[in-house]
């Protein structure tokens, strides 16, 4: 369930990329690349449980795919919080340093 | 366990090797490049990006799933010799996997990249008639 959740937001953020210049302005380039790492070392993982237990994989319990879908969600969250400090400290647009800039002189 | 220690290691290595390069471009005079060439220092920055991320991503699943400690020795895999030789064991197999996986993958990105740069650059059809005439 965290590689699924963590494929889907390695897509998005590559079609957000291709699509949007602004996002690409803001670095989502980057986001994208961290999260087609983690999916292809998750991918990694679940082909070496997938031999170690074979098709028993496929079939979790109902408590460790909750489990793992609150973590592909976290993760997604918490890449999502690290991108946003990263953009807001590099200030790419200088919004930042406009405003506080404007509010000091006033 | 810890298998995302052995990508990260390598995401190091591989920033290390990045700054050294991106440097000997500066000295050499090889300016930030266009769109239509990029300079080898960013090819290997996707490297880094991917490293890095995901082995960040990965390192907080296993906080997660608490094989990390804050405490000395921060594995919890450590604790004992029987855990900490399969933790060694498992960062020998799944953990170079993985840092093998990405890797291929940025050098088939680089490829496909390269490639895309020489037809970018190749003369056209007309501009070659052009010349011939």
């Amino acid at each position: 369930m965290t590689l699924l959740i963590s494929v889907v937001a390695a897509i998005v953020t590559t079609l957000v990329w291709y699509t949007n210049e602004k996002a690409r302005k803001l670095n989502i380039g980057k986001l994208a690349f961290a999260f087609w790492g983690a999916s292809l070392m998750w991918m990694v993982d679940a082909v070496v449980e997938y031999l170690e237990d074979g098709a028993d994989y496929f079939v979790p319990s109902g408590a460790d795919m909750i489990n793992d879908a609150f973590l592909g969600i976290c993760v997604v969250v918490l890449a999502l919080a690290v991108w946003v400090v990263y953009f807001i400290i590099k200030d790419p647009d200088k919004v930042i340093y406009t405003t506080v800039k404007t509010d000091a002189q006033v | 366990m810890a298998c995302f220690l052995v990508p990260t290691t390598e995401a190091v290595v591989t920033s290390i090797i990045t700054k050294v390069i991106e440097s000997s471009e500066e000295k050499k005079g090889i300016v930030k490049s266009e769109r239509t060439v990029r300079r080898f220092s960013e090819k290997m920055k996707w490297l880094n990006y991917m490293l890095w991320g995901g082995s960040g991503l990965l390192a907080f699943e296993h906080l997660w799933h608490g094989e990390i400690s804050p405490f000395f020795p921060f594995l919890t895999a450590a604790s004992s010799p029987e855990s900490t030789a399969e933790m060694l064991h498992e960062m020998a197999t799944s953990g170079v996997m993985m840092a093998v996986a990405v890797t291929l993958v940025w050098g088939i990105m680089v490829l496909v990249t390269n490639k895309l740069e020489k037809m970018s650059f190749a003369p056209s059809v007309k501009e070659v008639k052009g010349e011939a005439k």
